[in-house]
Formats: C-alpha cells, sequence, structure tokens
C-alpha cells in the first residue's frame, strides 16, 4: 500500500524531476556558469579545433625552382584517420613484428597498459596491507614506500636510465648484459620495471585510504569465528577496498594507456619497441605533420574513453565518489525498480483474476 | 589566415592543459613570411639573442660577456638549449612555428638543418652585399648554403677524428695509426694480446642522429654515398653495402662491443677515457676533455689522433659543424650581423678552437702556429674537413634521418641482412627526396 505514493512522480507524464529538488535548478545552473564556462574554454573548445586540425594536412611540398616550402593547409577529410590504419608505406618493425606504425604503437599501449597495471594492482594492495599495519616505524615505511610516487616520472627516467646503462646497477645484479637501452623486449621490460616502481604505491596509498575504513570490529568478528588469514582477505578486505581500489585501477590505466615521459626519457624516441600512441603522435608533430598527429591523439583520446567507459559500466567503479549523487542515482534506481514491480504486478494481477484468485501481495 | 593563426595559439594553450591532446595544435606552418632579403633593416641595433647547445666546454658564455662589455648598448643574452640535436632543432622550430614567441634571434644552426630552415623560411637569406666569406672552408660555405643562396654564416666546422691509444700501439710495436679497417682490427689483436678485456673500437651508434653520421661515414669510406650528385639515393649500390656489411662484421666479431649500440656522444666518450676502448670515432669536441689532467680522464697524455680509416685507404668524414643564422622574427639585425662578423672572425674562432677544440670555419687557422701547437692536429682535421661529405640536404631531413636510422639500426643491433635492409631504405629514401 506504502507504494503508491512514491510512485506518482515517476508515473506522471511530465518531464522527470529531481526528486530531491528543491526548485532551485535555475540558480544553480547560473552559479556553476562561470566554471561551466572555463570547462569548456580549456576542454571543450581545444578538443574541437583538435578534431578541426586532424581534417587538414600540412603542405609539405618543395618548390623545385626557389627549394622553398609552400605554406599552409589542405583540407583532406578524413584521410588522416584512413591513413592511419591503411598506411602501407610506413612499416615498422617493432617487438611485434612488421606492421604499420600506429599498429605497433597501439599494440604497445596495450601490453604496457595490461602488464603494468596487472603488476601495480597485486604490489600496491600489498603496499597498503603493510602500509596499514600499526608497528614500530609505520611512518618510516610509508615515507619509504611513496617516494618513488612522488619524484617527477622524467626525473625517474633519467635515475632508471642510469640503472639500465650497459655497465649499470642492473646489469652487475644480474651478472650479464643486458642492453635494456637498445631497442629490444629488454627495454619493454626496462619501462615496465620503472613504471611499476613508480606507481605501484599510487594504488597503494589508494588502497590504503580504503583499508583505513574498514572497522576494527569485522576483523575481530572474523577472528572470533575462527577464519583463517587468507579468507578474512578474500572475504571481508578486498570486497570492502574494492570502491577504492577499482578507482585506483582506473586511473592508473588511463594514465598508462597515455604513457609518453618514462619511454621517451629512458629509451628513446623513435624507438618501435616501447614507442606509445602518444610518443607516435608526438613524433609526428615533430615532422610538422600537425593533422595526422591530431587524428593520432583523437584515436587515443576515443580509445581512452571507452576504456573509462567500460570500466565504470562493468566494474562500477564510482569516480565522483560524492554521497548525494550517489544517492540520487540509487533513489532513482530504486524508483525505476518498484515502479517496474508495480506494473509487473498490475499486469499478473489482471491475469490472475480471472484464473486463480489473489496470492499474497 | 591570421584569424586561423591566432585561433590555433588559442588552440595551443588550452591543448597543453589536456594532455592528451597536448600535440595536436601547436604548430603549423606559417605564410606570412614571403619578405624576401632586400626588405629587410640591415642596420637596426638592440639586444639581441643567441640560441646554440649545451655548452660543454663553458666557453661561448666568456665570449658573450666579452661581447657585452664592449657593446652595452647591444646586449647578447645567450640561450642554451640540450646537449642532443634533435632536440635543439625541435626547440628552434617551436619557436620560428608558435606565434608572438619572438625572442630567438640567432641561431647557432647544425649543419644538417640548413636545408629545411631555409627552406621553410625559419631563417632569413642572409643578402652577398652584407655578409663574407671570404677565407672560409669551401665545404662549410656550402652547407650555409641553400638553392645558391646564403642562409647562415659558418661559425665552426667539424669533421671526425680516429682517437687511438698511442701507448698501447707503441707497446704492441705499431707505430703509426692505421689507414684501413683491416689494419684496425689487425692492430686491435695486437693489443688484446696483452691487454685481454679491452674492446677495439666505439662510436656513436645508438639510434640517433649520431648513427647518421656513424653510419654515412661506413657508407661514405667504402666509395659508396648516401645522396649522389643529383641527389638520387644510392644506398643500396654495391660500395655502399660493402662499408655496412663490414661495419656489421664487426658487430658480429665483437670489434665493436654490443653495448656500443647504446652510445651516444658522451658515453662513448667516457668509454674512452676510462681506459675501455683503443679506437673511437669520436669529433674534436672530445679532445680537450680527454685531455684533462685532473683525474677525469685516465688516457690523458696517452692518447692520439689520426684520420678515419676508410676500406682500401683513408676514410671520409661526415662533414659537421654549426652556422649563425638570423631568424625571421629577429628585429635588430644590424647588431645580428655585427654579432655574427664578430663571433666568426679569427679572434674569436681561435679562442673557441683553443678552450673547446671547435674547429675553425676559417681556413687560415689551420696553420696558425699557436694553435697548431695546442692541437697537433689540426692539419689533419682540415684534410679531414676538405674531403668530408655532407649528410643528405633534405628539407624533410627529419623523416630522411629517422629512414637511415631505422635501416642502420636494424644492420648494427638486430644483424639483419645488410642488402635487404638497405633495398628498402632505397625505396623510401627515394620517396622523400623526390621534389
Amino acid at each position: 500500500m506504502a507504494t503508491t505514493a512514491v510512485t506518482a512522480p515517476v508515473q506522471s507524464g511530465k518531464r522527470k524531476k529531481n526528486p530531491f529538488s528543491d526548485g532551485q535548478e535555475r540558480l544553480a545552473w547560473l552559479l556553476n556558469l562561470p566554471t561551466l564556462a572555463v570547462i569548456l574554454f580549456v576542454v571543450g573548445i581545444p578538443i574541437v579545433l583538435s578534431i578541426r586540425e586532424s581534417l587538414f594536412r600540412t603542405n609539405q611540398g618543395v618548390d623545385p625552382n626557389t627549394g622553398l616550402v609552400a605554406s599552409g593547409d589542405t583540407f583532406v577529410g578524413l584521410d588522416n584517420y584512413i591513413n592511419a590504419f591503411t598506411a602501407t608505406a610506413s612499416p615498422v618493425t617493432g617487438v611485434w613484428g612488421t606492421m604499420p606504425r600506429l599498429v605497433n604503437a597501439f599494440i604497445n599501449n596495450m601490453f604496457f597498459t595490461v602488464v603494468c597495471v596487472s603488476i601495480e594492482t597485486v604490489l600496491g594492495v600489498a603496499m597498503a596491507l603493510i602500509m596499514a599495519r600499526a608497528f614500530k616505524g609505520t611512518g618510516m615505511v610509508r615515507a619509504a614506500i611513496l617516494v618513488p610516487w612522488a619524484i617527477p616520472t622524467i626525473v625517474s627516467a633519467m635515475l632508471w636510465k642510469v640503472v639500465f646503462d650497459a655497465n649499470g646497477v642492473m646489469n652487475r645484479l644480474i651478472h650479464k648484459q643486458v642492453l635494456w637501452l637498445g631497442d629490444s623486449a629488454a627495454s619493454q621490460w626496462a619501462v615496465i620495471i620503472a613504471d611499476v616502481w613508480k606507481t605501484a604505491p599510487f594504488i597503494g596509498l589508494m588502497t590504503l585510504a580504503g583499508l583505513q575504513t574498514i572497522p576494527a570490529e569485522v576483523y575481530e568478528a572474523a577472528k572470533v569465528d575462527g577464519s583463517s588469514a587468507w579468507r578474512t582477505f578474500t572475504q571481508i578486505t578486498l570486497p570492502l577496498i574494492k570502491p577504492a581500489l577499482v578507482v585506483a585501477v582506473l586511473f592508473r590505466t588511463l594514465d598508462t594507456m597515455r604513457m609518453f615521459d618514462l619511454p621517451y626519457g629512458l629509451i628513446g624516441a623513435n624507438k618501435y619497441s616501447v614507442e606509445t600512441l602518444s610518443m607516435f603522435a608526438f613524433m609526428e608533430s615533430r615532422s610538422q605533420r600537425y593533422g595526422a598527429a591530431a587524428a593520432y591523439s583523437i584515436l587515443l583520446f576515443l580509445l581512452i574513453m571507452l576504456i573509462a567507459f567500460l570500466f565504470i559500466k562493468l566494474l562500477g567503479a564510482d569516480v565522483v565518489g560524492d554521497p548525494e549523487t550517489r544517492a540520487i542515482t540509487e533513489q532513482r534506481k530504486r524508483l525505476r525498480k518498484l515502479h517496474k514491480q508495480q506494473v509487473q504486478r498490475t499486469k499478473a494481477k489482471a491475469s490472475q483474476t480471472i484464473t486463480s484468485g489473489e496470492s499474497a501481495a | 589566415m591570421s584569424r586561423t593563426r591566432s585561433v590555433r595559439r588559442v588552440a595551443a594553450t588550452g591543448l597543453s592543459l589536456t594532455a592528451v591532446l597536448a600535440m595536436a595544435a601547436c604548430g603549423g606552418s606559417d605564410s606570412s613570411s614571403s619578405s624576401s632579403a632586400a626588405a629587410l633593416n640591415w642596420d637596426q641595433k638592440g639586444p639581441i639573442t643567441y640560441v646554440q647547445g649545451k655548452d660543454n666546454n663553458n666557453v661561448v658564455q666568456p665570449l658573450v660577456d666579452k661581447w657585452n662589455a664592449a657593446h652595452p648598448d647591444e646586449k647578447v643574452t645567450f640561450i642554451q638549449l640540450s646537449d642532443k640535436a634533435d632536440e635543439q632543432r625541435q626547440k628552434m622550430i617551436d619557436n620560428a612555428t608558435t606565434n608572438g614567441s619572438s625572442g630567438y634571434d640567432v641561431l647557432s644552426l647544425d649543419v644538417v638543418w640548413t636545408a629545411e630552415f631555409a627552406a621553410k623560411q625559419y631563417v632569413v637569406e642572409l643578402p652577398s652585399d652584407q655578409f663574407k666569406t671570404d677565407g672560409m672552408l669551401d665545404s662549410a660555405v656550402d652547407g650555409a648554403s641553400y638553392f645558391n643562396k646564403l642562409y647562415a654564416i659558418p661559425a665552426s666546422s667539424d669533421g671526425a677524428l680516429l682517437y687511438y691509444r698511442k701507448d698501447l700501439l707503441d707497446a704492441a710495436g705499431i707505430t703509426e695509426a692505421p689507414k684501413t679497417w683491416d689494419d684496425m682490427k689487425a692492430a686491435c689483436a695486437k693489443v688484446k694480446a696483452t691487454n685481454k678485456s679491452i674492446d677495439c673500437y666505439g662510436g656513436q651508434f645508438q639510434k640517433y642522429e649520431g648513427l647518421t653520421c656513424n653510419i654515412t661515414e661506413w657508407v661514405n669510406s667504402a666509395g659508396g654515398e648516401f645522396l649522389d650528385k643529383d641527389g638520387k639515393p644510392q644506398v643500396n649500390s654495391e660500395a655502399s653495402l660493402k662499408g655496412v656489411s663490414y661495419l656489421q662484421g664487426m658487430f658480429k666479431d665483437g670489434t665493436i662491443p654490443a653495448e656500443a649500440t647504446t652510445w651516444m656522444e658522451e658515453p662513448s666518450r667516457q668509454a674512452f677515457q676510462d681506459g675501455k676502448l683503443v679506437f673511437l670515432r669520436q669529433w674534436p669536441y672530445a679532445y680537450s676533455l680527454m685531455q684533462a689532467s685532473d683525474g677525469s680522464s685516465k688516457v690523458n697524455g696517452k692518447f692520439g689522433i689520426a684520420p678515419l680509416p676508410g676500406l682500401t685507404g683513408p676514410g671520409v668524414s661526415t662533414l659537421g659543424g654549426h652556422n649563425m643564422a638570423v631568424t625571421k622574427t629577429a628585429k635588430n639585425l644590424g647588431t645580428a650581423k655585427a654579432f655574427i662578423e664578430w663571433y666568426t672572425s679569427a679572434d674569436q674562432e681561435k679562442v673557441l678552437a683553443e678552450k673547446a677544440s671547435l674547429a675553425p670555419s676559417l681556413e687560415s687557422l689551420y696553420s696558425d702556429a699557436s694553435l697548431t701547437k695546442q692541437m697537433p692536429y689540426l692539419p689533419t682535421l682540415l684534410e679531414s674537413i676538405k674531403t668530408a661529405k655532407a649528410r643528405p640536404k633534405a628539407v624533410q631531413y627529419n623523416d630522411v634521418t629517422q629512414a637511415i636510422q631505422d635501416a642502420s639500426y636494424d644492420v648494427v643491433k638486430s644483424g639483419k641482412d645488410p642488402k635487404a635492409t638497405f633495398d628498402s631504405l632505397q625505396t623510401k629514401l627515394t620517396d622523400l627526396t623526390k621534389a
């Protein structure tokens, strides 16, 4: 009986209203306008202009008499995008065989993302578990774990360059001469090691925040029930840190997709075994092919959007994390569900009246 | 067009905030500068900037200070860029293609950039009634010209030299530096008989511009060439392949250590001055650093210098050096001109030679008594530069050198078949150099 009151606003044929709204929507828009304008200016307009740029090609032809380059851009439609996938003129050979440069960069991107983020997640959670423990010198351990995260990426690239030098620390440790800084699978692992070193603490930090919200009573109860450490971890810790962990992994995934400074600083430009999409776009712009560079950047942008979308849909990453918004969304879901149930029930009732009479309501 | 330009500038500013798209809109070529050289005012005086790569020997700033002391109203600000050539070039292009950012007036251009900077009109043509190149090396002046017009004034020239461990060769009973690659290998074998751990030869084989310089020498020294006199690529000729194959053979038999594929100038200098190499192909700049007696170099006083060896006789060096050019955004052209004249005069070039081993662009200095006393290799270097060959003068030099590096790195590092690799390089270069 109580349900009828709640379902009323949903059923009304007028435009959907925020059930929590107090009628000040217009004021809210007004107050948010300056912020929206700034976002439009620094994010919206550049994206539109980049899309526009990606439809042009910079002239590179040389006048055979004067030797001068006729400057200017030509509109080429979607050519830059089409060429990205069909360009057979410039195949490159990285670790994955000979293929168009964009495809090679794309595979590198995916490879780095999957490998780096997996290792970082495992290590990060382990770090968080250690940091959460209360023991002597916790402060020191926390600081030590967070130091790599605090170092700028390009600086850590330079540091690791020394480590991975032909006569560097790494080769002395493994008693073998591996040419990490060349252009090979070893270079990929150099990048992965340096990236994990730098960013596992980030996942650790985010997970630690999640860990600290778990009340001690839950663990005490588990202890009383005789739960094993592993079981406690998988049944209590993991589900409870999941919201924080998923967001951390999402951020890391997006970051790794855009990876640029680490391979560029550590291994170098035009090294196809470590070239990522953003490096490729950057190198194209260095050759003054701004149209193509813009097109590749847009492709990367779309790819990242898609991955972010999948993450939020499939893993339910709660990126906003605002309790009010969450409450509103949940309330809407609940109302929709109730409404659906009610419709079904009405239908069921309609059919049931004929056959068997009322059952439990 | 100008409206588009300013819109793009806005785009560029905004984009730097959105990292993903940062590279999309920050440039483009400029259409406004079709001004001919004659229309420029070469008398206007005032402060200017001078831009060049890292001053490894700390000699440029004192020179600039000297100029500033004598010309208080025409002060020159010295801007140092990275010590990597690729990055210097990009910084200069960025500066030329970003509207509103003047700042760079006189550029120290690497000899290979001249064609590109001239063709894209980042630098202005230097009128012959204002600039004189009398007494300068022909090869250097040619390197500063494009389509028979002068775009820069050579400030230094450069040729590679073979640095060798004189003490070790002496001990092995070898009295003079090797003239051919075979001689060099034979000398190494003798030295290694008593010094087991030392490596034979080193150069700059990391994948960067230096690789192009090195590989060009191996091709030229075997009688091959990258571009013939008509500008047609000839990289897969029999002679070219001979040089490349010989180099690959030296990597395969360990004459060149595998780690040389990660060496740029500085790491290779470090290896030589740590006593790890018998021979090193290096530019003259390293001479004074290796002679340092403060303990940083283990080879001071123990090494000699010779022209590069070749397949059957003396080798052919890659022409290096820097030219001073004036950007299209420069305002105080009178000062720029006077500074270039002063900087490339015999007195200043002598200082640069003495303090930084920079090879002069003025031929007379190669027989200067006090210079040759300090640097006995100067006459040899002169011969090296006179026979030196330039790298391809291509407008799309960035793509050309990248194609060369791709192919060369495949050959020296991955051990790919030189013929197949350079056949496909030939195809690529043909495509890139056609008008």
